[in-house]
C-alpha cells in the first residue's frame, strides 16, 4: 500500500498541487454525467420493453432488460426487398473509401501548403479557411447541379468524391504539419530524400494524432451521410437511410426506433475507440521537436 | 532613350524568368495540392460562388435564375421582421456558446490530459458522445417535454420546485435558455478532439526544463508552455467554434418546432432553410447565407487578432 502510494506520487508532475486534482477530478465527474445523461437515456431505452418506454411517470433505467427491441430489428432487416447486407456494405465502402481519399489528399495539400513557399500557398489557404464559413444548406442545389453535369448522380462516386477535399480536414492537417521543425526536412533533403518520401517516411508518422482524428471526422461525416439527396436506387441507399425507413412504422416501432440509434453508433464508436487510444498512445514517441 | 527601354526590358525579362523559375522550382508542390485543389474548386468553390450569384437573382430551382439586382438583400433588411428575430438569436447562441464552448473544449482537453491513460480515452468519448451520435439530442425533446411526462418537469415537481409542468420548448421565456444548454452540450465536437490529440504531441522536455526554470503551478504552466505550443490547434477550434455557433439551425428545429412559436427560437440558419427548401426561393436564401457568411468571416477575422496574443 505504502510502495503504492509512493509510486503515484513518484508520477505526478512536480508542479501540480492535490486540490487543484481533486478539483479536476470533481469537475470531470460531475461535467461528466451531464454529457452522458443522454446516451445513457439512448442505450437503457434500446433495451426497453414496449410497456416500459410508455410507462407513466417516466423511468430513466431500464427494469426488465430485455433484446426484443434487437430481434424486432433484425427481424424487420430479413424481411427487407433489398437485402440488408446491401445497405451496410454501401455504407462500408463509402465511409471507407471517403475516409481514405480525405486522408491522402488533404495531407498532401496541407504538407506543401505548412512546409514550402510558392506562390498562391495563403491566398489557397486562406480560401479553404473562408470556405469552411459558408452555409452548406445553399451549396446543396449547386451541387447538385455539378453532380448531374458529371454524370454522377446515383452513383457512389457522388458521395464519395467530393467527400476527398474537405476544408476542415485540410485546415487540421496544416495546423498540426506546422509543428513539425523545418530542419528536419532539410536534414532529410540533404540525406538526398524526395518529397514524396519524405512526406510518406517524415511528415505522415509525426502527425500521427492529427490524421487519426481526421480518420474519427470523416468516418463520423460520411457514415451518418443519408445520402438522400444524390443517390435514387434501392440497392445503392445507406444504411441510415434504410433504417429511418424502418422506423417510421409509428408507435409500435418506438422500442425498434431505440434500437436503430444503438445500432448506428456501433461503427463511429469503434472507430473512434481504436483511433482515440493510438491518438493517447502516440505521446511517448513523437520526441523529435525543436 | 532607348538604352532606358533596353534596361527596362531586360529587368522585366529577369523578374519574369525569376518567378518562372520560382514556379517551375515549386512544381512538385503544385503538383501535391493539385488533387485537392482540382476537388475542392469543383465541390466547394464552385457551389459557393454559384450561391453568391443566386444571391442577387430570384430562383425558384424550377426555373432559370433571374436576375434581380439587389432586390432580395433589400427584402432582407428592410422588409423580413422575422430575419431579425433570428439575427438577434443567432448573435445571442454565438455569443453565447461560441465563446464558453470554445474555453470548455480547451479546459475539458487539458484537464483528461491529465488523467491516467486508459480513464482518458473512456472520458474523452463521453465528451465527445453527442458528436458521434449524429442525432441523440433528440433526447433533449423527451427531458424537456412540456408535459408532466418530461423528465425535467418530473423532477422539479418532484422536489417541489414547480407546481404545474413548465412548457419548456414551446413557452417563449425557456426557449432559447433550453437551447442554449443543448448546444453547450453538443458543442466539444471536432475542436476539443484536435486539442487532445494536440496536447499529446508537446514535447515532454518542454515541461521538464519549466520544472527546472521555476515554473511554480499549473496555470504557469498552462500559459507559458502548453497554450503557445498549442497555437495552431487554438486556431483551428476557434474556427470550428464559430461555424458551430453561427450554424445552429436542426437543434432549434427539432427541439422547438419548425417553425418554433412566434418564430422565438428562429435563427439565422433555419430562416435560411425555410425559404430553400420549403418556400423554395434558393436566391432569397442564399443572400441570406451571404450575409452570414460575411459575419463569420469578419468574425473569424477578430478572433484571429486576439489569439495572437496568447502566450505574451
Amino acid at each position: 500500500m505504502k510502495k503504492n502510494r509512493k509510486k503515484i506520487l513518484r508520477k505526478r508532475k512536480p508542479n501540480r498541487s492535490i486540490g487543484g486534482d481533486i478539483g479536476i477530478y470533481i469537475l470531470l465527474i460531475l461535467f461528466g454525467a451531464f454529457f452522458a445523461l443522454p446516451l445513457v437515456y439512448s442505450i437503457c431505452t434500446a433495451f426497453k420493453p414496449l410497456d416500459e418506454i410508455y410507462i407513466f411517470p417516466p423511468k430513466f433505467y431500464v427494469k426488465n432488460p430485455t433484446m426484443d427491441n434487437f430481434a424486432d430489428l433484425f427481424n424487420i432487416m430479413g424481411q427487407s426487398f433489398v437485402p440488408f447486407s446491401r445497405y451496410i456494405f454501401n455504407s462500408v465502402f463509402m465511409t471507407a473509401a471517403g475516409t481514405l481519399g480525405n486522408v491522402i489528399f488533404c495531407s498532401m495539400g496541407a504538407y506543401v501548403l505548412s512546409k514550402y513557399q510558392f506562390p498562391g500557398n495563403k491566398a489557397f489557404f486562406a480560401m479553404v479557411q473562408t470556405a469552411l464559413m459558408f452555409s452548406v444548406y445553399v451549396t446543396q442545389i449547386p451541387n447538385y447541379l455539378i453532380m448531374t453535369k458529371l454524370g454522377w448522380i446515383d452513383t457512389y462516386l457522388s458521395i464519395i468524391v467530393p467527400a476527398f477535399a474537405t476544408p476542415m480536414g485540410l485546415f487540421l492537417m496544416k495546423q498540426f504539419m506546422e509543428g513539425i521543425p523545418d530542419a528536419l526536412i532539410e536534414a532529410a533533403k540533404i540525406d538526398g530524400a524526395k518529397e514524396g518520401r519524405i512526406f510518406v517516411r517524415i511528415v505522415m508518422p509525426m502527425v500521427k494524432p492529427a490524421w487519426l482524428t481526421l480518420i474519427i471526422f470523416s468516418v463520423i461525416a460520411i457514415w451518418n451521410n443519408r445520402a438522400a439527396t444524390f443517390i435514387y436506387s434501392e440497392e445503392l441507399k445507406t444504411l441510415p437511410y434504410a433504417l429511418q425507413q424502418l422506423i417510421l412504422g409509428g408507435v409500435s416501432r418506438a422500442g425498434v426506433g431505440a434500437a436503430v440509434t444503438l445500432f448506428m453508433m456501433i461503427v463511429p464508436i469503434t472507430i473512434f475507440l481504436m483511433c482515440e487510444g493510438n491518438v493517447i498512445e502516440t505521446m511517448a514517441s513523437s520526441g523529435i521537436k525543436d | 532613350m532607348s538604352s532606358v527601354m533596353a534596361k527596362y526590358m531586360t529587368i522585366q525579362k529577369r523578374k519574369f524568368k525569376h518567378g518562372w523559375k520560382v514556379a517551375k522550382q515549386s512544381r512538385i508542390c503544385y503538383l501535391f495540392l493539385l488533387p485537392y485543389a482540382l476537388l475542392f474548386t469543383l465541390f466547394t468553390v464552385a457551389p459557393v460562388c454559384m450561391s453568391i450569384y443566386y444571391s442577387f437573382t430570384y430562383y425558384n430551382v424550377l426555373e432559370p435564375a433571374r436576375f434581380i439586382g439587389l432586390t432580395n438583400y433589400i427584402n432582407l433588411i428592410l422588409a423580413d421582421d422575422v430575419f431579425l428575430i433570428s439575427v438577434k438569436n443567432t448573435f445571442l447562441l454565438a455569443a453565447i456558446t461560441g465563446p464558453i464552448g470554445y474555453i470548455m473544449s480547451f479546459l475539458f482537453a487539458w484537464f483528461i490530459n491529465e488523467l491516467p491513460r486508459l480513464l482518458r480515452a473512456i472520458m474523452v468519448l463521453i465528451f465527445y458522445a453527442p458528436t458521434i451520435s449524429g442525432q441523440v439530442y433528440m433526447v433533449w425533446a423527451l427531458l424537456f417535454s412540456g408535459d408532466s411526462y418530461g423528465y425535467v418537469n418530473a423532477w422539479l415537481m418532484q422536489f417541489g420546485i414547480i407546481d404545474e409542468p413548465v412548457l419548456w420548448l414551446t413557452d417563449v421565456k425557456y426557449m432559447m435558455g433550453v437551447i442554449i444548454i443543448v448546444v453547450l452540450w453538443m458543442s466539444l465536437g471536432n475542436g476539443f478532439l484536435s486539442f487532445v490529440a494536440g496536447l499529446q504531441g508537446i514535447d515532454e522536455s518542454q515541461f521538464e526544463a519549466g520544472y527546472v526554470d521555476g515554473i511554480k503551478n499549473r496555470w504557469q504552466e498552462l500559459w507559458y508552455i502548453t497554450l503557445p505550443n498549442m497555437k495552431p490547434m487554438l486556431l483551428f477550434g476557434a474556427v470550428m467554434a464559430i461555424t458551430q455557433s453561427f450554424g445552429v439551425a436542426d437543434v432549434t428545429m427539432v427541439l422547438c418546432g419548425f417553425p418554433s412559436t412566434d418564430y422565438a427560437a428562429e435563427t439565422v440558419v433555419s430562416h435560411l432553410i425555410d425559404y430553400g427548401q420549403y418556400r423554395f426561393d434558393m436566391g432569397y436564401a442564399s443572400a441570406i447565407a451571404t450575409v452570414l457568411f460575411v459575419v463569420m468571416i469578419l468574425c473569424n477575422k477578430a478572433v484571429h487578432a486576439l489569439l495572437r496574443k496568447v502566450g505574451t
